[in-house]
């Protein structure tokens, strides 16, 4: 790394290392897409999680919402807020009984080329058997036009456990994550 | 397992900018973090974001705001930059955080998720997108005010490798 001239600068490189965040596992998906994405087997060593990723979905649209599943519950015992910005309005909606945590949406098939959608997922204290485990994310997709570009905040929780996280399961409401779509799941210390 | 979240450089200006580059980014990261704290030499202006040098009209955003009293979203089309707050401060430092996602893969256009929040103007997050043609890796990364930043400004890069 260089300073740039006129600027004074002081730079650090080198092995500086933050000893707190760790990678766990990652997911790519491949030429055959991924019709949802899971980390599973997750330890429990950790204080918090954070799930990074960029993504990008099949089906006939501009795009689709992205849920979250945890500890493979399927069932209806999902609860969240969300605030969106679609580049004209914000707006501030809810929702109860779902069947999965809404984290965002991405592009699809019909989404120029190239244009993905990104998140920042955190679960927080998810080893703790004393509370619902509560989630935050920001996710956003720009498509440099008005069609499906939106910023997110969510928040939401799994209303009938309080079991520790032990899987994560990331489902597309289209038909599939595509190639070059990539999940990386850290653990905070 | 293998600790991440690596500082790759940082810098404090010493006299007031209208811009810092981080040049000559490895590639060996999965995420880019720049992380500001600072002050515009005038109140209310932009901190923006380019890549790479470029200064087509290559990039776009999606903005969510909240000023005090209503919420808002805002976007911008076909812009020469990503702004990543519209509304800084000359006496508050604007802590600003930019996620530079999957930023060396040749394949997908370039995603940023940012918060750029300002304690006497506004919070805002921001995605933004940097259609670089040839879709080609992050290597070097520039922070603009449409005003100097001040000088103390701090500016900090991160790299996080996934496994």
């Amino acid at each position: 790394m260089s300073p740039i001239p006129g600027i004074v600068a002081s730079q650090i490189t080198g092995h500086l290392v933050t000893n707190s965040f760790e990678s766990i596992q990652t997911v790519t998906v491949g030429a055959g897409g991924q019709s949802s994405i899971s980390f599973t087997s997750i330890p429990s060593t950790y204080k918090h999680l954070q799930v990074r990723w960029l993504g990008r979905q099949s089906g006939a649209n501009t795009g689709y919402a992205v849920n979250l599943r945890i500890n493979g519950t399927s069932s209806a015992n999902y609860t969240y807020h969300r605030i969106r910005g679609n580049g004209s309005a914000a707006s501030a909606s809810a929702a109860t009984s779902q069947t999965g945590i809404e984290v965002g949406a991405t592009s699809a098939a019909n989404s120029t080329a190239g244009m993905f959608g990104a998140g920042i997922i955190d679960i927080l204290d998810y080893t703790d058997t004393n509370k619902y485990k509560t989630i935050r994310s920001l996710q956003g997709t720009d498509q440099n036009s008005s069609t499906d570009s939106n910023i997110f905040f969510h928040s939401g929780f799994l209303t009938s456990s309080t079991s520790a996280v032990s899987q994560i399961d990331l489902i597309p409401d289209g038909t599939s994550f595509v190639q070059f779509s990539s999940f990386a799941l850290y653990g905070v210390k | 397992m293998a600790s991440t979240y690596t500082p790759i450089a940082t810098t404090t200006l010493g006299s007031a900018a209208a811009s810092y580059t981080f040049s000559s980014i490895p590639s060996t990261y999965t995420d880019l973090v720049v992380i500001v704290s600072a002050t515009t030499v005038s109140d209310a202006q932009d901190m923006s974001i380019q890549f790479n040098g470029d200064t087509g009209t290559n990039y776009s955003n999606t903005s969510l705001v909240g000023n005090g009293s209503t919420a808002t979203s805002t976007r911008t089309t076909g812009q020469t930059k990503i702004y990543v707050i519209n509304d800084t401060s000359n006496t508050s430092p604007s802590p600003v955080r930019i996620n530079i996602m999957n930023y060396s893969n040749a394949t997908t256009y370039k995603t940023v998720i940012a918060r750029g929040d300002d304690a006497t103007h506004r919070t805002q997050a921001t995605v933004g997108l940097w259609r670089n043609t040839a879709t080609a890796a992050i290597t070097s990364v520039t922070i603009l005010g449409t005003t100097n930043l001040n000088t103390g400004a701090t500016l900090t890069l991160y790299g996080i490798l996934a496994a």
